[in-house]
């Protein structure tokens, strides 16, 4: 039975993996998944509202899913269309996270509520004012100074106008009948826009027909100002990047003499959606798609992959497998070994697999190397670690490289999973970093450098672990983990030195100077440091088997202060992920690290391996 | 040889002293980027890098705490290369090593010439203007200029930093002396009617007797800079002149007559000049659409060169310099739609650090596979 093992637990995953791909499986309509693949421009790129969706979902509330007032469990795309269509219904849902005492009395939740954590659009709205107030009393300070509560209300407030802008995105405040008032504007539009004429030229005029028309126009004003999401494309002929939202669309109408087709079909959508025809809503969305796709196809496309891409979650399947793969290769050391082994390599090679398809997805919807941002680096720092595992695994066929593997792997994509609550992981590159030369190369290279250099220091954590609290580590596996280490460390110091140095000579192309001790730069350069060290140490004679193993652990400590530590400072040119959270974690880790250190230094006496 | 020399030699060469170095290096480089937050990262490259002692301040009594890099450099450079001539053998099995180890060599050295005698500039140009000079975006001066002649500026410039010792300077082209009286490295000016209780103005002459001067905190921070303020006194033959407040915040020049010439008087960025002129033709900035993020930013710049040789046309953006006349031009910014700033940078050795990194990468590269190959040799056996 066990000699099967590997191939049922593979074939299991992958098909649970197809599943969550496959059309007929989701939760929501085919229309509904239809119009979440339309393409809108959204924070400067192309982006299925899917993507809207989800990223502001995951922005305001952290997750993706949305639970009604009456317990039914909403898609992000439901829940978007009932926020653009349905606003009364939206605001009753309850999305908003409140985790700061202050801030719930603030909203007018005493302490007997203090568990309540989840509140909608409507319980806050009586106390915007106030929530306005105190927002404008603690965004002055800077973000590394405010307390807990100035964090919190900063915050919630920004979650708010995110809301409302994107509630604000197609239809106007407080309408009723959207369709019927672009209708009713349709038929009045020439008379209005001549009685506006002759009034402005001083003639005789309908002064009703101007005003209402006048009227109309401070609307589609206020619409336009009121939302970021572009999502009525322009017109043939135009720029094609030129999209407005529909506020802009529709003050157009008046030179056009007609309504933007584009605001129509949305309109009608709405109507669709709103009076609960799925047949019309369908037939709408299919008309509007199909008219879209004439003119931007590209756009469309990609649109449509994204959205699957959004449906698959690689990333999060492959979390799993590598959990999976992690517990099989520690089962191996208890219970059948090679078949817990063999199980534990298949799934970590098709995790990978997975996370390589996600990486290639998310490049060529991006049309950038894959490493652009701290969201991507999290991947990729798992995905050139496990790359590496599966090498060791493949040669050593211990279960260490397995292991080691589903360590790494879950771990960045934990990580991953938690950097994309900052929004959407596919942001445009500000214009310092839009050189897909240098981030093909230099952040590539020395994402690998920090892989490698976890690598060896994960390695050496599960010697030490595995000395301390298990007999499985004899000499043979011990030498065999530390020869590992030490390859690890050469690899490590190759791929840190040289991406460190292609970082300096990308900042020597574009500001001017090799090597300027910003914070992001000294943290590359002591990886580069600390990895000579612990080769020159081990030349040295300075350290053997188990020394070896502690430097290694630190080199854990050293690559994440580099990571994220330096982020923390709040200062440099590559500032870019200043997270709260994320120093609390930090604390944690490095702690960990050097427990485990401490324990390695525990007489061999006390090591349950090694005792003779 | 005699036993304290084989001490001392042994010392040197021996791989305990590079570990030693390279943790304190790691403890160094930690400490300064801390050490960021408030100080700044020029003056923390001042304090740590470009030093033989880290000192602390404790007090006002400053302690030498830790060695600074020039000291920690400098050791590793004579561990590695005593370390490497004691050790010399030929042999094919350590060529990485000593390719790595030899372009290590270089980018020290590299980095330390770069240290000494790189310098930064800024070149803030409007559409169509012409300019023949760069400034500093750290350090003033104080102009005087000579400005009988109307096609010909004489410039006497002198150092901020000798207003700030309170040097009393005499110049040939100059018929007075210049007799700093008081200096503020960092300021703010407002006219006096909007300070009721300021104190009374040193300054007897100029724009100085309507405006009233605060002194400020030195700032470390990235995006602030220090506005300096002085007042000086010029002291002819027969007695003074007045006393003038300068400072850039006055922006222009303040004009006087003396001796049958007109004089300006001016403290502004530190200029260097070029025998050539640069002439922003054009700037160009997109953002992405619906947003604020910056997509790319560009220079149109015509090189006017000297000499009545053809000027000529380059296009200057992010990561693609132009480099010229020994000095290379980066797109550092903008300030409006019709203004661009350039980062101007002189550093001769900056070709170094390539070279430096080609024969590390290739050392490490060859070291990896000799490595790997005997690995895999031993394997197979």
């Amino acid at each position: 039975m066990t000699r099967r093992m590997p191939f049922f637990v593979a074939a299991m995953a992958a098909f649970c993996f197809v599943l969550g791909v496959y059309p007929g499986w989701e939760h929501q309509p085919a229309s509904v998944s239809a119009f979440g693949q339309i393409p809108v421009l959204s924070e400067g790129r192309f982006k299925p509202l899917d993507s809207v969706a989800r990223s502001t979902l995951l922005v305001i509330q952290g997750h993706q899913g949305v639970i009604a007032p009456d317990k039914a469990e909403l898609t992000p795309d439901e829940w978007l269309l009932d926020v653009l269509f349905n606003p009364q219904k939206a605001d009753t849902y309850a999305i908003f996270y409140i985790d700061n005492p202050d801030l719930l009395s603030l909203v007018g939740k005493s302490e007997t509520h203090l568990t309540i954590e989840r509140l909608s659009f409507n319980e806050i709205a009586p106390h915007i004012a106030e929530i306005e107030a105190q927002e404008k009393l603690a965004e002055p300070v800077s973000a590394q100074a405010r307390t807990r509560f100035q964090s919190s209300v900063v915050q919630l407030y920004g979650n708010l106008s995110h809301y409302l802008r994107l509630r604000r995105a197609i239809l106007p405040e407080g309408s009723k009948d959207f369709l019927g008032e672009l209708l009713h504007l349709q038929e009045i539009l020439v008379d209005g826009v001549e009685a506006v004429r002759a009034k402005e030229a001083g003639q005789p005029h309908d002064e009703a027909k101007a005003a209402a028309i006048m009227a109309e126009g401070q609307k589609f004003v206020g619409m336009s100002e009121g939302t970021d999401l572009l999502a009525i494309p322009p017109d043939e002929g135009d720029d094609p990047n030129a999209w407005h939202n529909t506020g802009h669309a529709l003050l157009e109408t008046f030179g056009k003499g007609e309504v933007n087709p584009a605001v129509l079909a949305y309109a009608g959508m709405g109507y669709a959606w709103r009076g609960n025809e799925p047949a019309k809503f369908d037939h709408i969305v299919g008309l509007y798609r199909t008219a879209l796709e004439k003119h931007f196809p590209r756009q469309v496309q990609k649109a449509r992959v994204e959205t699957l891409f959004n449906t698959a979650q690689p990333f999060y399947a492959g979390m799993w497998m590598y959990l999976g793969a992690f517990l099989f290769a520690a089962l191996s050391w208890i219970k059948w070994p090679e078949a817990s082994r063999r199980t534990a390599f298949a799934l970590v090679a098709l995790g990978w697999v997975i996370a390589t398809l996600g990486i290639a997805t998310r490049m060529w919807l991006e049309g950038r190397p894959p490493v652009t941002n701290l969201y991507s680096s999290a991947i990729f720092i798992g995905w050139g670690s496990v790359a590496l595992c599966l090498v060791l695994e493949a040669v050593y066929r211990d279960g260490i490289g397995a292991e080691a593997a589903g360590l790494i792997g879950f771990a960045t994509l934990i990580i991953a999973q938690h950097l994309a609550l900052a929004g959407d992981t596919l942001e445009m590159m500000r214009a310092v970093l839009d050189s897909n030369f240098w981030l093909g190369t230099h952040v590539v290279v020395v994402t690998i450098g920090y892989a490698s250099t976890f690598l060896a220091g994960v390695l050496a954590v599960i010697y030490i672990l595995r000395g301390l609290f298990t007999t499985t580590l004899d000499k043979a596996s011990a030498e065999a983990l530390s020869r590992m280490v030490y390859g690890i460390v050469c690899f490590a110091t190759l791929f840190s030195f040289v991406g460190t140095t292609l970082g300096g000579i990308w900042a020597d192309q574009s500001w001017g100077r090799f090597w300027g001790w910003d914070p992001k730069e000294n943290g590359a350069l002591i990886i580069v440091i600390w990895n000579a060290l612990i080769l020159h140490a081990r030349w040295a004679g300075m350290v053997r088997q188990r020394g070896l193993m502690c430097l290694a652990v630190f080199g854990n400590i050293v690559t994440s202060w580099s990571w994220f530590g330096t982020n923390m400072l709040g200062i440099g040119l590559h500032a870019y992920g200043f997270t709260d959270a994320a120093f609390w974690w930090l604390s944690a880790f490095v702690a960990s690290q050097l427990a485990i250190i401490a324990a390695a230094n525990l007489p061999l006496g006390r090591w349950r391996s090694f005792r003779t | 040889m005699n036993d304290s020399l084989k001490l001392v030699r042994g010392f040197f060469v021996s791989l305990r002293l590079t570990v030693f170095l390279l943790a304190l290096s790691i403890i160094l480089i930690f400490w300064a980027t801390l050490d960021q937050v408030n100080l700044g990262v020029w003056a923390v490259q001042h304090k740590f890098f470009h030093s033989f002692i880290v000192f602390a301040r404790f007090g006002s009594l400053q302690v030498p705490v830790f060695p600074g890099g020039y000291t920690i450099g400098g050791l590793l450079l004579v561990n590695l290369l005593s370390g490497h001539i004691y050790r010399f053998k030929m042999g094919w099995n350590k060529a990485g090593i000593w390719i790595a180890h030899a372009g290590l060599i270089l980018l020290l050295v590299g980095e330390l010439i770069s240290g000494l005698v790189q310098k930064d500039y800024q070149m803030r140009i409007e559409e169509g203007e012409t300019k023949n000079y760069a400034e500093s975006g750290r350090q003033n001066e104080l102009a005087v200029i000579d400005a009988t002649d109307a096609n010909f500026d004489e410039v006497v410039a002198i150092p901020e930093s000798l207003l700030a010792h309170g040097t009393v300077v005499q110049n040939p082209k100059l018929p007075f002396r210049v007799v700093p009286k008081e200096y503020n490295p960092n300021s703010s000016i407002q006219m006096r009617s909007q300070v009721p209780n300021a104190p009374p103005s040193l300054a007897t002459v100029g724009m100085g007797t309507m405006v009233a001067v605060t002194p400020l905190d030195v700032t470390y921070k990235e995006d602030e800079r220090n506005v300096p303020s002085a007042f000086v006194e010029l002291v002819g033959p027969d007695g003074s002149l007045g006393t003038w407040l300068v400072s850039p915040l006055l922006g222009n020049p303040q004009k006087f007559d003396f001796a049958g010439k007109t004089w300006k008087l001016v403290m502004r960025p530190k200029r260097t000049y070029q025998p050539y002129s640069l002439t922003l033709e054009k700037f160009s900035h997109d953002i992405y659409p619906g947003t604020d993020i910056p997509k790319n930013f560009s220079s149109r710049i015509k090189i006017n060169p000297p000499g009545g040789e053809p000027s000529r046309d380059v296009l200057i953006y992010m990561n693609n310099p132009l480099r010229y006349g020994g000095l290379t031009y980066y797109q550092q910014g903008y300030d409006g739609e019709h203004t661009t700033i350039l980062e101007v940078v002189r550093n001769p050795s900056w070709l170094a650090p390539y070279f430096a990194c080609a024969a590390i990468t290739l050392g490490l590269v060859v070291q990896f596979l000799i490595h790997l190959v005997g690995f895999a040799r031993r394997r197979r056996a």
